[in-house]
């Protein structure tokens, strides 16, 4: 077959809780060998997904094959993964050896196996001579190592960690991702590592899954993540990142901040609004304001150790981010250059917000799960089923609780710029997507107002 | 007077009233138990009344059988309340507090009440009162003790090492033999000194419902001491305050955490 050399097949798998969905059509396959790294913000799906590997939780549809085998209804103890949990989870009734030796003691293997492959195994994880200590007395990444020990020593298939690295300091965190880069290649094992830490997820993957909201946004190597991140999303979520708003006016040329530049894209089309990225260590940033693409003004200048992170603002509103092994100080007027080859165009998830509805009357449409007024549309009567289409700039927030007439939570951030990109989840569980200059902060409870006059609504085509 | 409010002022004394009470209701009894125990009738110091004991096979039997009372009580409320803690640790949340509650229940109505129901049940059932009677009664009384240090270690473990147990392997039976149990020994050990301990001195349940047939350890200290033997009966309580200390003692140094069942 084919799929020979993939250890594990996900096919369209979906996982409802009774209040959301946390995955949602999930496919994905993991070669053997691999150091697959799932990454996404916390509440992504992640963590669940990896607990339907290893058998925790069983999914809503769908279907997994591990080595070939289908898993569904396969309790965890019959899987061939282990699993490295996040708090560790050794059990304190027993000594390090004990740990080790739990699983190998339940498959009957000889005594004096054992011991030789408990051996080596807290050799591989540098804590031999720690056989007889209790578990509890150890340190928080001793206790991680023991417990990467423990499943480790049962030879899986499939290694599954859970941010097995969250709950340590950063050195010993920083120490610890290069011996499991170490140790996954000397096992030759498929490693799937979860996390949330897109700077780990970059050292230590062969490829990297970035999730969001309960579906794969992207995936690639971790160049391909960092450079051609195929949305705002992962753009926003892999390092740091401008994101402004663009029009791409022919192939070649992009149309940002009110200038045209050159760039390496093709194939969009004429006058499409995309998204461009630039990444802040790819502006270039000059004394000289007349060899310049574009100017401005140094806001702040901050020393990050290598480089230094300051914030430019142009004149025509738009604050860039830009990473200079030179410092330019705050109040100075700079020049900036992009090299074509660093803008990097990215189609547009949306252009605008569109929503089910029904119209109440003729100044009314409930949308959101309000009513909302409108201004009076031919041919469309109360009763009759609507798409109602608006701007993103066309919502106004407020925090006043006797003003928004439906409500909200802010789930998801994206500075552009100029302005901010809100994603708001309504109390109804739709999302809105709101341009402002208003600051928010991520799950704040907003009030939803639209301007009337803004609403675009069309009779719903029947299906 | 300044003197009196320097007095009031520091935190320290105000535990004084207790540890008045205390000396009075505790420490003095403890005190004249110990003496009384080694006087003898006359008053001259002797160990006469434990000689006694020993001689006479109908104090000692009485205590044996007592002992045995009680361990029977505690086997039976282990075997019941464990599965019960089990279950109830599996239940939602706020199920489970529901049920928990309903154990508690009866424990707010004073015990002779719920034995005189129990009494009127058996009468009513037609049962027979006597041994089968008493140990029902004992268990119905003393089986919350055993479930709720139970529940307690059982709710706060940590549900990731279930899953590890599962994960390397342990079928559902291995996981609850090598993992579950083993770290809900503190439970176990809290339950059966709260059940074992007050059970070998009742008498009020044994009276109530062996129609004073069957005689405990309790009831052998109270007849001595109503009979005005207060020299022997002293002998008894210190006899039985020692056995208990020796249980204390023993779960303590066996299991360091055994009173984190308790909270």
């Amino acid at each position: 077959m084919a799929e020979s050399n993939h250890i594990i097949e996900i096919r369209h798998i979906t996982k409802n809780f009774p209040d959301k969905v946390v995955l949602d059509d999930v496919s994905l396959s993991v070669k053997k060998g691999e150091f697959l790294t799932i990454l996404g913000p916390s509440g992504c799906g992640k963590t669940t997904l990896l607990r339907l590997l290893a058998g925790f939780n069983s999914a809503s549809s769908g279907e997994i094959l591990i080595g070939g085998e289908q898993m569904t209804g396969i309790p965890p103890h019959l899987r061939p993964v282990n699993t490295v949990f996040q708090r560790y989870a050794l059990f304190p009734n027993y000594n390090v050896y004990d740990n080790i030796a739990f699983g190998l003691k339940l498959q009957k293997v000889d005594k004096r196996e054992i011991e030789q492959r408990v051996k080596r195994a807290l050799k591989m994880v540098g804590m031999t001579d720690y056989e007889h200590r209790d578990v509890q007395s150890l340190s928080g990444g001793q206790q991680q190592r023991v417990a990467i020990a423990r499943a480790i020593v049962n030879r899986p298939q499939v290694l599954l960690l859970d941010e097995p690295l969250a709950a340590l300091d950063l050195k010993m965190r920083k120490d610890m991702q290069m011996e499991l880069k170490e140790m996954h290649r000397t096992l030759g094992i498929t490693f799937v590592y979860v996390t949330h830490d897109q700077e780990e997820a970059l050292t230590l993957s062969d490829t990297i899954v970035v999730m969001n909201e309960g579906k794969i946004q992207q995936i690639g190597t971790p160049t391909d993540i960092y450079n051609e991140p195929c949305n705002a999303f992962v753009a926003d979520f892999i390092g740091e990142s401008n994101i402004l708003n663009a029009t791409m006016v022919r192939d070649r040329v992009v149309r940002f901040m009110d200038k045209e530049f050159e760039c390496v894209d093709e194939g969009f089309g004429e006058n499409v609004p995309v998204d461009v990225v630039v990444r802040p260590e790819d502006v270039y940033i000059i004394r000289n304001a007349e060899a310049a693409m574009f100017h401005g003004v140094v806001r702040s200048c901050i020393f990050k150790g290598v480089h230094y992170e300051m914030f430019v603002d142009t004149p025509d509103g738009y604050e860039i981010q830009i990473q200079d092994y030179n410092a330019f100080e705050p109040g100075q007027e700079v020049g900036m250059l992009i090299k074509p080859a660093d803008i990097h165009v990215m189609r547009k998830e949306r252009t605008e917000n569109s929503v089910p509805g029904t119209m109440v009357d003729a100044t009314h449409v409930e949308i959101l799960g309000e009513q909302f007024e409108c201004s009076a549309v031919e041919g469309i009567n109360g009763g009759d089923e609507v798409d109602v289409k608006f701007d993103f700039t066309a919502v106004e927030l407020t925090d006043d609780p006797d003003d928004g007439v439906s409500w909200g939570t802010i789930r998801f951030i994206l500075y552009k710029g100029d302005r901010y990109h809100l994603t708001v989840r309504t109390d109804e569980g739709e999302n809105i997507y709101v341009d402002t200059h208003d600051v928010w902060e991520d799950l704040d409870e907003v009030g939803i107002k639209i301007v009337p006059t803004a609403l675009r609504i069309a009779k719903r085509a029947d299906k | 007077m300044r003197n009196f409010v320097k007095f009031c002022s520091r935190r320290r004394n105000w535990s004084l009233p207790y540890v008045l009470f205390m000396a009075v209701f505790v420490v003095m009894p403890l005190v004249l138990i110990m003496l009384y125990a080694f006087q003898a009738k006359d008053g001259g110091f002797s160990l006469e009344n434990f000689e006694r004991f020993i001689n006479q096979p109908e104090a000692a039997n009485t205590f044996i059988y007592s002992i045995g009372i009680a361990l029977i009580t505690t086997i039976i409320c282990l075997i019941l309340g464990y599965p019960a803690a089990y279950i109830l640790s599996r239940l939602r949340p706020s199920l489970a507090s529901l049920v928990v509650m309903l154990f508690i229940l009866p424990m707010w109505i004073n015990v002779l009440v719920r034995t005189l129901a129990t009494v009127a049940l058996f009468d009513f059932m037609r049962l027979p009162l006597g041994e089968g009677a008493l140990i029902f009664g004992m268990v119905y009384n003393f089986l919350p003790f055993m479930i709720y240090p139970i529940y307690n270690v059982l709710q706060k473990m940590d549900h990731s090492l279930i899953e590890a147990a599962e994960d390397l392997g342990a079928t559902p039976r291995q996981v609850f033999t090598r993992v579950v149990f083993p770290l809900s020994m503190p439970g176990i050990v809290s339950g059966v000194m709260m059940v074992f301990m007050p059970t070998i001195s009742t008498f009020a349940i044994a009276e109530l419902l062996t129609m004073n047939n069957i005689k405990l350890f309790g009831t052998t200290i109270q007849e001595n001491i109503n009979n005005g033997m207060w020299h022997y009966g002293a002998a008894l309580s210190l006899i039985m305050l020692i056995i208990i200390g020796i249980t204390t003692l023993f779960t303590d140094s066996s299991e360091e955490g055994a009173n984190e069942g308790l909270l």
